[in-house]
């Protein structure tokens, strides 16, 4: 997953010069066209569809810097992995998961970075292979709220550090999960104003959640997910009574690892 | 350095503050835009309660300059080169003695980015040490968005500090007036800059401050509010806040901004400990406070969203 992210951050880096450009609804058709031909491969079908996987996100983004965002599935879709991607942040791919046999793809909910006005598509694989995808407008904010975070001591305290919490209202056979991860996910935009070199980007790029030997999900991320990452996923309820291991690396190799233990359930 | 014992004794500026004539001196009228002579020698642009558009040419915070005896001091020095070229207009309608020092209370574009309007003045320019970090991450964003506004040519350069404060005190010599500028910890942003002219019994706590318009949150909800009991423990007479009227009582208006902020942390905390996800706390958190503040709707779910990722680590 890593050599693939890396690879794939290095195409896009490349080919970013040639993507269209402009704020149009043309220009952002034409930008789609050819993200999704880099990201999820030339000539591949998407089919467009508005029930199998729709997107909850504010049609304006209160905070630049953090933009809520949930992905919904039905269960009859049977989706295996699912991308997100915001069309016109600079590192488009917010998200590529893999769902394992203890995790759940009803519901994922995720906070991504945007910058500007930008369509954000979700990208599902379902059982047979196929793709079908849904996206939403969003205009981010202006003013004071700016998608970058400050580069500084406090923003590398703790990196790291995680926590889970489970929630209740989880659907039929689900149970919910929020993970946060600390770490400021830097997006390498940051310059020094002295030697006008850029802060080198520091961010998360895998984070793979199991239970036991069953994996839950496995995440590949990049500079558009928010500083301290937070995701709120679903797993099976009749998965392996088991702990929760995370384990979370970023840009720099660097790797985090915990253990949570599940909650017992009640019903 | 300590305050006093009593840091704002009367002193002969402050009883001539009645027989100053605002109406004899020049340049007053200028479009909308005027100043006013908060304290003798101390003049404060009102910005409007709005956000930045063409017509304002982002000029929307309190800017405004100290005349001393041997030197004009900037804060600060506007929203936009056009807005800090203004400025600079109206200190020349007023003294040709030389700008010396422009202080840039923190890193928001409405107060920072007419500092190019004044690098003719070779001034030193003030700032939080934790400003050219903050500069450094996001001066290049907000220039693109503002000249995207204003044009090019009206957004003005990011000046980086020449000079830096924190974490002790700093002292501005006017030659008839001395400034204490302190570095705040994290509050309304990283890089927080106040000042206080104990003398005149003014403090200049820039948006640590805001009256009647909504606050914007982008350091820390609990270190505004610990940096808000010191501000009040200053016991000021009189203050200039960051937004609203140029000059404040802050006794009643610190009040009001904690009564804001504490609304908002209590809220959320019983958010988060609910489950409710930042969506539907934004609806719900601090309601109670929409008609007490302007452009509450515009910066409201942000505190909201930037409240609930701090208190979420509790």
């Amino acid at each position: 997953m890593p050599a693939r992210s890396l690879i794939l951050a290095a195409c896009l880096a490349a080919a970013a010069p040639a993507l269209a450009a402009g704020n149009t609804e043309p220009d952002r058709v034409a930008r789609w066209e050819q993200l999704a031909g880099l990201i999820f491969g030339d000539g591949v079908e998407i089919a467009p569809t508005e029930t199998a996987v729709t997107l909850d996100a504010p049609k304006r983004a209160q905070d630049s810097a953090l933009v809520p965002i949930t992905v919904r599935s039905t269960p009859d879709a049977g989706v295996t992995a699912l991308g997100l991607v915001v069309d016109e942040n600079p590192g488009p791919v917010a998200a590529q998961v893999r769902f394992g046999p203890a995790g759940d793809p009803r519901e994922l909910g995720l906070r991504v970075r945007i910058d500007g006005y930008t369509n954000v598509h979700a990208v599902a694989t379902t059982a047979d292979g196929s793709l079908v995808g849904n996206a939403v407008f969003v205009k981010g904010a202006g003013g004071c709220s700016a998608p970058i975070t400050v580069s500084d001591a406090e923003a590398m305290a703790g990196m790291g550090e995680m926590r889970m919490k489970f929630g209740a209202d989880a659907p039929e056979g689900a149970g919910r999960a929020t993970l946060m991860v600390r770490h400021p996910n830097f997006n390498g935009m940051q310059m020094n104003q002295l030697t006008r070199l850029y802060t080198p980007p520091r961010y998360v790029t895998d984070i793979e959640v199991t239970r036991g030997e069953a994996l839950v999900f496995a995440m590949a991320s990049d500079i558009s997910l928010a500083t301290d990452p937070v995701i709120d996923f679903l797993y099976r309820a009749d998965g392996p009574p088991a702990p929760f291991t995370v384990t979370v690396t970023d840009s720099k190799g660097e790797r985090w690892s915990q253990e949570f233990a599940a909650p017992e359930m009640t019903n | 350095m300590a305050p006093s014992s009593r840091p704002f004794p009367t002193t002969r500026r402050d009883a001539l503050l009645g027989g100053v004539c605002l109406c004899c001196l020049p340049g007053l009228a200028r479009g909308s835009a005027s100043l006013d002579e908060v304290s003798p020698g101390v003049f404060i642009r009102r910005g409007p309660d709005a956000e930045a558009t063409p017509a304002n040419a982002g000029g929307i915070a309190n800017i405004g300059f100290v005349i001393g005896r041997d030197a004009v001091l900037v804060t600060d020095p506007g929203g936009s080169l056009a807005d800090g070229a203004w400025l600079r207009a109206e200190i020349r309608a007023r003294t040709q003695r030389p700008v010396r020092h422009v202080v840039i209370s923190h890193v928001h574009p409405d107060h920072a980015f007419g500092a190019g309007a004044f690098l003719g003045d070779a001034p030193e320019f003030i700032g939080h040490a934790a400003l050219p970090a903050a500069f450094a991450a996001r001066g290049d964003y907000y220039r693109a968005r503002l000249a995207e506004l204003l044009g090019p040519e009206n957004a003005g350069p990011v000046v980086a500090p020449t000079r830096t404060v924190g974490p002790d005190d700093a002292i501005v010599d006017l030659g008839d007036r001395r400034l204490r500028l302190h570095a705040h910890p994290t509050a309304h942003t990283t890089c927080d800059l106040s000042m206080l002219d104990a003398g005149a019994g003014l403090l200049l706590p820039a948006d640590l401050l805001f009256v009647g318009r909504i606050p914007s949150l982008d350091g820390s909800l609990s270190g505004w509010l610990a940096e808000l009991d010191a501000l009040a423990a200053l016991a000021a007479p009189r203050a200039v806040p960051g937004h609203g009227p140029a000059l404040v009582d802050p006794a009643p208006a610190i009040a009001d901004l904690r009564r804001y902020l504490t609304t908002l942390r209590d809220d959320v905390r019983a958010a988060i400990a609910a489950g409710r996800p930042i969506a539907a706390t934004i609806e719900t958190a601090a309601a109670a406070e929409r008609g007490r503040w302007a452009l509450f709707d515009d910066y409201h779910g942000r505190n909201v969203t930037q409240a609930y990722k701090e208190l979420e680590w509790e």
